[in-house]
């Protein structure tokens, strides 16, 4: 019964999905070419008329509209996203493939930072409601969501790599060295391969970023088990708990940070857009060679189709994400499935 | 006699009481208050304050902050403490268009699909869920790249992120709204749609505004700030803080920390206001979260 309910679920929310799939990509290609006119944002305005006609009929854009729109869908089922317009006209799903697994590895330990320090503070705050720590943490929350990411991590970047020279301030890896590239994480693949001076290297300089991307996320974990923590702390079974004599670590852990966990768990993944963004501005920032990077340098270099190719496997990664928290959930709580 | 002075005295006390927070959320609010007036202040009275022209050259390159320049020059020599005074009229002006154009497109939609219902509510639900579920300032780096830079186009690609918001909460409220008493007498003595949702539904939706509003301009100003860090908000020499932001990033290995730090500064200041306020009116107006 139980696993027949999850699979009618998990069924019903993939068709539910379909349907977001078409809408978002039918926005990005109306902002790709109804917002502003493709050719001349690829050519920058001044261009003989023959090089403008050359372009359309390249990328086909002299059909009709929804021809357009039913080819590029066409095209995306095949898996194919075009080919970049610059440096070997290479297919962007390679450029994609290229940069995918560093901001994988900047997002994952980010992501791992912003929870630990999200739920150690937001803890500490629920344990102690209305006292000055709580306080200090609420307010770490706030301040923290309005941090502007560019800013903290150029301030990492003066404090532990201009003045203490303690970290290096930008890039994945040391440029003398040469990692063997099995899975594109580098810290995983210093791991499989043994090369410790690689992966001593990727460590080092994924230190700022993650630190950069965690702590503008943690503020959100903070306020979301502050919250949710306090409300089960207030629970009949948190006072019957202690009323037996449990000391009170095993009934904030056992007790309350337990039950707390469902909620902080889905609105995590309600967060992971933010995620993204983050992850954006950061690479930026710290000339990390991701996605982020991918489509800010593509969009300078008037790089059509590359931008397009990069914006649709952004919504894509979000439905899918959305999806899996999704089912994830309602495998965790039953209720959810009805 | 003695009573009526008595009494004075006491308003008066009261009175002054009054303005001073008594509960943390009150503190909150008030500090957000004063960060975005000083901001607006400073916004409106900029030619009178700044002590150079934000886009001349009035002194050498990357000067130390010193007393001539409090806060330095930047890498073309001008003022850097010009350059965020005018800059303070950029990020208010910005914002403020974006989030009325996504207020009153939001609150609009909201209204008339919440209502209306049936296949015309399924379809805007499901675009505006898509554009909420998709990562702002990705869609709006797309959109400012395609539209092109410029104050307008900059408000609209932020304005198109936060639409989804207010729609989405407005056409709940409608919702239940519809099936309310009121509604069902307004309707009964024959009141047209219009005025049913513009004379009974609508002030009973707007109360909830203010609240996701404060939040959304923090948000607002953020996404503003990346995008003049990427170079795609407005052109070159208009003084804004995150095109500064950048500029002095290029200088940071050499040891020349001013001119990234203080435009980063104000970024972080007037998001912390709009922030501060939000979280401290929505404590104080939903009594659930008071503890």
């Amino acid at each position: 019964m139980r696993m027949a309910s999850l699979k009618v679920y998990i069924v019903r929310r993939i068709l539910l999905a379909i349907p977001m799939v078409f809408i978002l990509l039918g926005i990005v290609f109306l902002i790709m070419r109804v917002a502003g006119d493709p050719v001349s944002a690829i050519l920058g305005g001044h261009a003989p008329q023959e090089q403008i006609q050359q372009i359309k009929e390249q990328l086909g854009l002299n059909r009709p509209l929804l021809i357009q729109f039913f080819d590029y869908l066409g095209q995306l089922l095949r898996g194919n996203l075009g080919r970049s317009l610059i440096w070997g006209q290479r297919p962007v799903i390679n450029e994609i493939w290229d940069h995918f697994p560093a901001t994988l590895e900047l997002s994952v330990c980010s992501f791992i930072i912003s929870v630990i320090i999200g739920i150690f503070t937001g803890m500490i705050a629920a344990t102690h409601p209305n006292k000055p720590l709580d306080h200090t943490f609420r307010l770490y929350g706030i301040i923290t969501y309005g941090l502007f990411i560019p800013w903290i991590g150029i301030m990492f970047q003066l404090l532990f790599g201009v003045y203490l020279g303690l970290l290096p301030i930008g890039g994945r890896i040391g440029t003398l060295m040469e990692p063997k590239i099995i899975t594109g994480l580098y810290i995983l693949d210093g791991l499989l391969t043994l090369d410790f001076d690689s992966l001593a290297s990727a460590i080092k300089h994924l230190i700022l970023p993650s630190l950069t991307l965690g702590i503008y996320l943690s503020g959100i974990y903070t306020r979301l088990t502050r919250t949710h923590l306090m409300e089960i702390l207030e629970k009949d079974f948190i006072k019957a708990a202690r009323a037996r004599g449990l000391p009170e670590k095993v009934v904030i852990y056992r007790h309350g940070l337990k039950n707390a966990f469902i909620p902080i768990l889905t609105m995590m993944g309600l967060q992971f857009a933010l995620l993204l963004v983050g992850a954006v501005l950061t690479e930026i920032t710290f000339s990390w060679p991701g996605m982020g990077s991918l489509l800010f340098e593509r969009i300078t270099y008037r790089d059509f189709t590359t931008v397009q190719g990069t914006v649709v496997f952004f919504a894509l990664i979000v439905v899918t994400v959305n999806l899996l928290v999704d089912i994830v959930y309602a495998y965790i709580d039953p209720r959810i499935r009805y | 006699m003695i009573d009526v002075k008595y009494s004075l005295s006491k308003h008066i006390v009261s009175g002054i009481r009054a303005i001073f927070p008594r509960r943390t959320a009150e503190y909150f609010a008030l500090i957000g208050l004063i960060l975005i007036l000083s901001i607006i202040v400073m916004a409106i009275f900029a030619p009178l304050i700044a002590p150079y022209n934000p886009i001349k050259k009035v002194g050498d390159i990357l000067e130390r902050p010193s007393n001539k320049f409090i806060l330095g020059t930047d890498g073309l020599g001008r003022d850097i403490l010009s350059r965020i005074i005018f800059g303070a009229r950029t990020a208010i002006l910005v914002t403020f268009l974006a989030i009325s154009i996504s207020l009153s497109v939001g609150v609009f939609l909201g209204l008339l699909s919440g209502y209306i219902g049936g296949k015309f509510d399924s379809v805007f639900s499901l675009i505006m869920d898509a554009v909420y579920s998709f990562p702002g300032l990705i869609l709006a780096i797309v959109l400012t790249a395609m539209l092109g830079p410029g104050i307008v186009n900059t408000a609209i690609a932020i304005a198109v992120i936060y639409t989804p918001t207010y729609f989405r909460m407005v056409r709940g409220l409608v919702l239940s709204l519809k099936e309310s008493l009121f509604v069902e007498a307004a309707r009964a003595i024959g009141a047209r749609d219009r005025t049913i949702v513009f004379k009974y539904i609508f002030p009973n939706v707007i109360s909830s505004v203010p609240i996701v509003l404060s939040l959304n301009a923090a948000d607002a100003v953020l996404t503003l700030a990346a995008l003049s860090f990427l170079g795609l908000g407005l052109p070159a020499p208009t003084p804004d803080w995150g095109f500064d932001l950048k500029a002095g990033h290029a200088y940071l290995a050499a040891k020349i920390w001013w001119p990234s730090t203080f435009p980063g500064l104000m970024i972080v200041i007037l998001t912390l206001g709009f922030s501060l306020l939000g979280e401290g009116i929505n404590e104080l107006l939903n009594p659930e979260l008071r503890r």
